[in-house]
């Protein structure tokens, strides 16, 4: 088991092996750990001494259902603090195949000449080999040109991580793009603008071939098996998780309307929790247009190797072709209900082009709602959204204005309704109308993120028991436990969505920490795994304290204590004290 | 008296004519509950994950008033 380091200083590589104070490190726990040992808090995101980490989660690469993940961890030059982002694609349990624990980007070249790097398993040496090559010709261009060209280049087999052009312009809002099983540049490492960090270090992809590779050491098999066979079997008979259920059938869209309904959609830049186009943009809508447009049903597919709940959706033409993949519930959101937008079409072009520049759609979306706030374009104006969207593909100083993020946007036009957390624009939930999520949004170490404690499921969608969102009782409890939970099972490798299934059902979660013992050889508890995710928090905490980002930056924004927000007409009354407590308290 | 409903994603299918999102306008007797409204609409009670009134959860037993809008939803999930 390795680090392997890139130098882009000086293109060349090194493999160290995994020292054993890491051995049980993967995923966030890996990606938060090097970078807070290995990064100087107060260092510029885009300079030589920041540091991008790979890491694959503890079970991926193995036969553990729904556990392609992959996470990236860098400072962001977004918030200025500790970033953790994770993406689903075959390119994660790629890493892992090759007993490549972390891949660690480092150093910066004095010229700007993009390199990209292939990775292979070398067999004669029994490990992995890393070349460099010129990535010059795939640069200032749409990705989903790019793609192929790389796939054409290195085989069809390959898995695929790199940025676009958002990134090239080193935007606050530019993600690390992955491959879907389709190779379509649509997978996402989206939040905090860490495709701008590997863009600093002239690192234009990083392309795995695991052909001959050994695959995943696991020291117990049988424990392994049994887990696996445990949270495999909760998966399939939760109804959200399950073949067909809701996220099959209806993908993560399914949110809009139960949102909607319960007033907390964010709508028109936050001015409202309900949406009247919500059910034109819902997944329910997804499912019936492209019933309609094909003449039979679609269900959903799978993002990456082993999904079992497959919820990646394709929004199709009225002739059939393919219009975009996938039209999530927070892009159907940012660049719907926030702009006020109501059409599929429209928002799917969008998707679209997001996708070719290399944008996050929740950052781009709570962007452009504050850039029609300040009136630069008029809400629900869709051509006016696209035209933006270009303009940050193409760097012009409108453009870069709109690519630097919602808060700095925000204060670019003077705007006072500014939906963002340190600096990152808040996703699909309205924190007047569901509480514990804005006590999250508010105390994550990675800004404004609704995975990283995501209290909707008990608050709005029945999981794991029935809380009142608009009540500000045992909020902030709630919040730590999920996010301290939240940081342990994106260590895990496995997709967050696993949590619907495994907070209700025991031994699904029990499953799940079998897993993890059967592959480490540790004795894991289930409280051993939550202090695990304490852990990291921690870790990251004391990165973000360094970085000047301090308990004062663990607010909402002071509109939302001041505006009540209709339907019900709340505001954010959680006090100051309980925000505290829940990294205080942790 | 007469309130609306709202029906949502697999629950559709029990409706003849729902459509996800808009509504229906419905006739209960006074003092009808959720759970009355429910049965009335004829989809089957385990299906229901969450009902709202006037957009806040309320369980099987709320009573239902003149105007009410309600949503009714199955275990539904995303990110």
């Amino acid at each position: 088991m390795w680090i392997l380091r890139l130098n882009m200083t000086d293109a060349t590589y090194r493999l160290e092996e995994l020292p054993p104070a890491y051995k049980n490190l993967a995923g966030r726990a890996m990606t938060s750990t090097l970078v807070s040992d290995e990064v100087p808090p107060l260092c510029h995101p885009l300079g030589p001494h920041n540091k991008l980490v790979f890491s694959p989660g503890i079970v991926t690469g193995t036969a553990a259902p729904t556990s392609s993940r992959i996470s990236v961890g860098a400072k962001s030059p977004l918030t200025g603090g500790l970033k953790e982002s994770n993406a689903g694609s075959s390119w994660g349990p790629g890493l892992a195949r090759m007993r490549i624990r972390a891949l660690v980007v480092e150093g910066k070249p004095r010229d700007k000449r993009y390199l990209g790097t292939c990775i292979t398993w070398d067999a004669a040496q029994e490990k992995p080999k890393v070349e460099f090559f010129d990535a010059a010709e795939y640069i200032g261009k749409d990705l989903y040109e790019v793609y192929p060209k790389v796939y054409e280049k290195f085989g069809k087999g390959i898995s695929v991580a790199g940025f676009g052009m958002a990134a090239e312009h080193g935007y606050g809002n530019a993600g690390i793009s992955f491959n879907d099983l389709a190779k379509r540049p649509s997978r996402y490492s989206g939040r905090g603008g860490l495709g701008s960090v590997m863009a600093s270090k002239a690192l234009k992809f990083i392309v795995l071939n695991t052909a001959g590779a050994p695959g995943v050491s696991i020291a117990d098999k049988a424990l392994f098996d049994e887990g696996r066979k445990k949270l495999l079997e909760a998966l399939q008979t939760h109804d959200i998780t399950k073949p067909k259920g809701a996220l099959n059938t209806y993908g993560t869209a399914v949110l809009i309307n139960i949102l909607n309904e319960a007033g907390g959609l964010p709508t028109r830049n936050f001015s409202s929790g309900r949406f009247e186009g919500a059910a034109k943009i819902a997944g329910e809508a997804i499912f019936e247009g492209n019933k309609q447009r094909l003449g039979k049903d679609v269900y959903n597919h799978a993002c990456s190797p082993g999904c079992t709940i497959q919820c990646s959706n394709t929004w199709y033409n009225v002739d059939g072709t393919e219009r975009t993949s996938c039209v999530e519930y927070e892009s159907a959101w940012a660049l719907g209900a926030n702009c006020g937008i109501d059409s599929l079409d429209e928002i799917a072009t969008m998707i679209q082009l997001c996708n070719a520049y290399g944008l996050d759609t929740i950052e781009t979306g709570a962007t452009i709602g504050v850039a029609m706030e300040a009136g630069v374009i008029p809400f629900g104006d869709s051509k006016g959204v696209i035209r933006l969207i270009e303009e940050m593909g193409k760097g012009s100083p409108l453009g870069r204005t709109l690519g630097g993020g919602t808060g700095f946007a925000g204060k670019a036009y003077g705007v006072v309704r500014v939906p963002a957390v340190k600096g990152q624009g808040m996703p699909a939930y309205e924190p007047r109308a569901v509480k514990g999520m804005g006590i999250t949004y508010a105390t994550s170490t990675m800004g404004a993120d609704h995975t990283a404690g995501y209290t909707i499921a008990p608050e709005i969608l029945g999981v794991m028991g029935k809380q009142d969102p608009l009540s500000t009782e045992g909020k902030a409890a709630l919040s730590r436990a999920f996010q301290a939970t939240t940081a342990s099972i994106d260590s895990t490798g496995h997709c967050l969505f696993i949590a619907f299934a495994i907070l209700d059902i025991a031994s699904g979660y029990q499953g799940m920490i079998d897993e993890c013992n059967g592959v480490l050889g540790t004795k894991w508890t289930a409280d051993d795994v939550y202090a695990y995710g304490v852990a990291v928090m921690k870790k990251e905490r004391a990165f973000n304290e360094a970085a000047g980002i301090g308990k004062e930056a663990d607010r909402i924004p002071e509109f939302m204590k001041i505006e009540p927000l209709p339907p019900h007409n709340h505001v954010f009354d959680i006090p100051d004290s309980a925000l505290d407590s829940v990294h205080g308290e942790m | 008296m007469q309130i609306t409903l709202r029906v949502y994603a697999t629950l559709c299918r029990y409706v003849p004519g729902a459509v996800a999102g808009v509504p229906l306008d419905i006739d209960l007797p006074d003092g009808a509950t959720v759970s009355d409204l429910i049965e009335k609409m004829e989809v089957p009670a385990r299906e229901v994950k969450v009902a709202f009134v006037n957009g806040r959860r309320q369980s099987p037993d709320w009573v239902l008033n003149q105007g009410d809008e309600a949503g009714i939803f199955p275990p539904v999930g995303g990110g």
